[in-house]
């Protein structure tokens, strides 16, 4: 970690939003991560996609639970609102404030641990509900905050920094998220920007619970030889088969897409996905085929990253359509329509009698 | 574009702007760090050793730092280098001990200096310690040249140069006040010198022939021959009405002297708008805080007399057109105007003058009437006779002067030993770094958001009772802990090792100033609109690193805006990023004399 804070002054010419802040007004606290971690390249990305989308930083609720991970919403928009839960409990959390507040943006960020561990039974209820948040597992491999053991994303055969190899096969959050109904699925890495960057502004205009399982070295306890985390290990067998490219609704699609290359979609607010295959074949509206592909790939080795499932047609219910939450905020609505009062009780217990 | 080599000595040195800009090097971010601690002496000695003359050039520098340092990309206002310049040389203690020793045993080396300005001052700093002996003609009674006699006492107080003048002086130079040298050949045939320098200054004002010129002549004055008159107290007075006819630097030293004599009402004419200006910034403020009129737009037409006495000028209004970069396209007259007067002056120029060079010692002289000089080594095409200061390349300005002192001793030295001139010694760069554990670094790289500090001046009641009442006060001590600060540290340099970086962005997330970027390489035009900031000061190479290991990549520094906090070094995992304090070597004739001596043949 570093103790020196980053200094106030910035380029000059920093280009600004519609809302007219930098990039610099998203960021948050000083990071405690160890330098040259890839949370904080993670937290760099979500920085630049909040300023992209021009999000109102007080309309952002950040999530986590415990780990290095979880220390990460304190480094990003400072503006915004954020609740630090109990380990693997962040789902929970995430529920209660979306069931509350529809209308904010709401982006949780946890570990391979808090998930994939501690959490999974909360991980897999929040993919079932079609939460509509955007969900980022920071998945080193490690546990990192009590140095180094194995946590349930290892790979077998991976080697500990002392040595140990992993024998017990890891969990794999993208295919857990695809069997479980996720509607947006992607996998991406910190070491590259140019892909995380869209998919986390895609995924925050996502309508339900969209997965961005981002490889994240831990360079103190996994970026050694014999890792499978590393970040010269990945950046070896990392296969992007999607790329997207977001556009918001304002803005007219300036890239020159080749004839057949790209494909749009069109998400619920009028924004814009431009999916590029790089894998003619590749289907990502097809769940069982995006899971056939991650799973072939992963047994060869290799990452398949990319936005690798989007089902944005609204046809699979998400969360708030499941539990008809009103439109408004709980804390808008009026005393009344909060607390129908004594009668409205006796008439509800009376069905139970 | 091919990786950057950093081990070519220019590469670090320029990444110190201020020290790139100086013409003698001056290594700036160290003494201002010597004045953050309070080490005033040793600020000054840094400065010294550069620059001869920091006290005066504490106050009267052209400061070619200032425009470019730094500080004033990120933020609007530069250091106030020259400012804290003076701070040392004004807080320090007596450097008596701290002055180079001067041999008793002479090397048999007799050297001429003609002009006791800064050039020839800097040549017997130079040359005094190598056991020269060193002989300094003067017309004038005092030494300091155009620094006594142009710039009045109320900008650079006398003892100031006294002082200064006095530590040369003081090595044993043979100083001949109030000897006019007459003709070069006598001086060479029969002087009996060993090498002769020339720094005799561009002495000779420009005049301005207009009608009216001459039968007016008891009221027109020629700036640099009237400032010298007033500064030797041969001229006390001045009318009340004045002008004064050019803006530059001289200009404004001319109007705010007549202020001090007399004058009530001083008008600066100039032939074309403000960015045309030649006077410093700060010179043209301090003279209109003084209520100073400039007049744009005004070309002088002629004298005007009345009853044989002047009258005043005419002058044609201008009316100019500019092209978008600000550059005049066409010119029209609009019509005349009369401003009275009762004294002109004139401050458009000054050039060379050599009556007293005969055109036929083998010293070549140009179209322009001034001497050939070899611009690195400073001599003329006689062999033995070097030029330095104005008299080299025409007025420029004290630092200039310095330099080609430091210069042209270098070339003296080389001449009386029977060494090729060009072969001088390189400059050189040292890097060492300043890591001095897990979080710690040994210079101060918090980036300090103060604005610049004013310097305080005598209140305007009191400044004019009398002509040299030093108008300008120094820096407070909180003025200086405040503006200290401000410095970026640019010669604390980001060094980085390519094979050590594994390509983890935390450099590139924290860098506050958007000035590093890891990028496919590509030629420099695309690669500088790929950056994360894009490199737009076309005149700051971009730095590029070797391929990374991993993907080949390149890392891509644009110094531009760098503010050396060091975070990047700070957040690199692998160290690749190192912080290392930069000392650029810039050899002097101290250095050559050792140099050479080390090549001699060493006898058992």
């Amino acid at each position: 970690m570093t103790f020196i804070a980053k200094p106030k002054v910035a380029h000059p010419s920093l280009p600004r939003n519609a809302l007219g802040f930098t990039r610099r007004d998203y960021e948050g606290a000083l990071s405690t991560l160890c330098a040259g971690c890839g949370h904080d390249s993670i937290t760099a990305a979500i920085v630049e996609a909040c300023w992209g989308l021009s999000l109102e930083p007080q309309n952002l609720v950040k999530l986590s639970g415990i780990g290095c991970s979880s220390k990460t919403t304190a480094y990003f928009v400072s503006g915004g609102h954020g609740f630090n839960s109990v380990h693997g409990r962040m789902p929970s959390i995430a529920t209660g404030a979306n069931a509350a507040n529809r209308r904010l943006s709401y982006i949780g960020v946890s570990g391979d641990g808090d998930t994939l561990s501690i959490g999974l039974g909360q991980f897999c209820h929040a993919v079932r509900r079609n939460l509509d948040m955007l969900y980022i597992i920071e998945n080193n491999g490690v546990y990192g905050l009590t140095k180094g053991q194995f946590s349930a994303s290892a790979d077998i055969g991976s080697k500990a920094k002392k040595g140990e190899t992993n024998l017990q096969p890891p969990i794999d959050p993208v295919l857990l998220a695809l069997d479980l109904g996720a509607t947006f699925v992607a996998r991406s890495f910190s070491g590259d920007k140019r892909q995380l960057v869209p998919l986390i502004e895609a995924g925050l205009r996502h309508r339900g619970f969209a997965l961005i399982d981002v490889l994240s070295p831990c360079v103190t306890f996994n970026d050694h030889e014999g890792s499978t985390k590393s970040y010269a290990y990945t950046r070896e067998h990392y296969e992007p088969a999607v790329l997207a490219d977001f556009v918001p609704r304002e803005r007219e699609i300036t890239a020159d897409y080749g004839a057949g290359e790209a494909s749009e979609v069109t998400l619920h607010d009028g924004s814009r996905i431009v999916l590029r295959k790089l894998d003619a074949d590749y289907d990502p509206a097809d769940r069982q085929a995006a899971a056939a592909k991650v799973q072939e790939r992963m047994s060869s080795g290799e990452y398949l990253t990319g936005l690798i499932y989007l089902d944005a047609s609204g046809e699979r219910p998400e969360f708030h359509q499941v539990n008809r939450t009103p439109e408004a905020p709980l804390n808008s609505l009026p005393y009344e329509a909060l607390m129908p009062g004594r009668k409205a009780l006796e008439k509800i217990l009376a069905r139970y009698r | 574009m091919d990786a950057t080599d950093t081990s070519h000595p220019d590469h670090y040195h320029r990444v110190v702007d201020c020290q790139w800009a100086c013409p003698a090097h001056t290594d700036v971010p160290e003494y201002i760090r010597l004045i953050a601690q309070g080490r005033f002496t040793d600020a000054y000695m840094v400065n010294r050793h550069s620059n001869v003359f920091p006290g005066i050039l504490g106050r009267v520098c052209d400061r070619p730092c200032e425009p470019a340092c730094r500080r004033g990309r990120v933020e609007a206002k530069p250091v106030a280098i020259c400012r804290l310049k003076r701070v040392a040389a004004d807080h320090r203690d007596d450097v008596t001990a701290r002055l180079p020793k001067i041999p008793k045993v002479k090397n048999g080396k007799r050297i001429a200096c003609i002009g006791a300005g800064c050039a020839s001052l800097t040549v017997a700093n130079d040359l005094m310690p190598l056991g020269y002996e060193v002989t300094i003609f003067e017309q004038f009674a005092t030494p300091g040249g155009l620094m006594r006699t142009n710039i009045p006492a109320f900008r650079l107080p006398a003892s100031v140069l006294d002082e200064e003048i006095g530590m040369i002086l003081g090595m044993g130079v043979d100083l001949r006040l109030g000897h006019r040298v007459e003709s070069l050949r006598e001086m060479l045939e029969e002087g009996g010198f060993d090498a002769v320098f020339v720094g005799s200054g561009a002495p000779k004002g420009k005049e301005l022939e207009l009608p009216g010129r001459e039968a007016a002549a008891a009221n027109v004055h020629i700036g640099i021959s009237w400032l010298e008159s007033v500064a030797f107290g041969h001229i006390e007075r001045i009318g009340e009405r004045v002008l004064i006819i050019g803006v530059g630097n001289t200009a404004m030293d001319c109007c705010r002297t007549s202020l001090r004599l007399g004058a009530r009402e001083v008008k600066v004419m100039a032939r074309k708008p403000r960015a045309f200006f030649k006077a410093s910034a700060w010179e043209l403020e301090d003279a209109e805080e003084e209520s100073v009129k400039i007049i744009v737009n005004r070309s002088p037409k002629a004298f005007v007399l009345e009853h044989g006495r002047l009258a005043g000028m005419t002058f044609e209004c201008m009316e100019y057109e500019l092209d978008s970069r600000g550059r005049i396209t066409a010119e029209r007259v609009t019509g005349e105007e009369f401003i009275p007067a009762d004294d002109v002056i004139l401050a458009i120029g000054q050039e060379n003058a050599f009556p007293w060079i005969e055109r036929d010692l083998g010293i070549e002289f140009n179209k322009w009437d001034v001497p050939v000089v070899d611009p690195t080594t400073f001599q003329s095409t006689r062999p033995g006779v070097f030029f330095g200061g104005d008299a080299a390349f025409g007025p420029k300005n004290i630092i200039w002067a310095v330099e080609h002192g430091h210069q042209a001793a270098i070339s003296i030295h080389r001449h009386c030993q029977g060494e090729p001139l060009a072969e001088r010694l390189p400059p050189g760069v040292t890097l060492q770094s300043r890591k001095m554990g897990m979080h710690e670094w040994s210079y101060a790289n918090d980036y300090a958001p103060a604005e610049r500090r004013l310097m305080p001046h005598v209140s305007l009641k009191e400044r004019f009772k009398k002509i040299n009442i030093e108008v300008e006060l120094g820096f407070s001590a909180e003025q200086v802990a405040q503006e200290v600060q401000r410095c970026l540290n640019c010669d604390v340099q980001t060094v980085f090792s390519a094979k050590l970086c594994i390509e983890c962005d935390a450099c590139i997330d924290i860098c506050p100033v958007d000035c590093l970027t890891i990028t496919p390489n590509a030629p420099e035009e695309e690669l500088r609109t790929q950056l994360k900031a894009p490199a737009k000061n076309l005149s700051q190479p971009l730095y590029v690193s070797a391929p990374l290991p991993q993907t080949r990549r390149v890392m891509v520094k644009d110094e531009d805006l760098c503010v050396h906090c060091g975070l990047c070094a700070e957040r690199c995992p692998t160290a690749a990023w190192d912080m290392q304090k930069s000392h650029v070597h810039w050899p002097h004739a101290e250095d050559e004399a050792r140099s050479l001596e080390q090549r001699k043949p060493k006898i058992a």
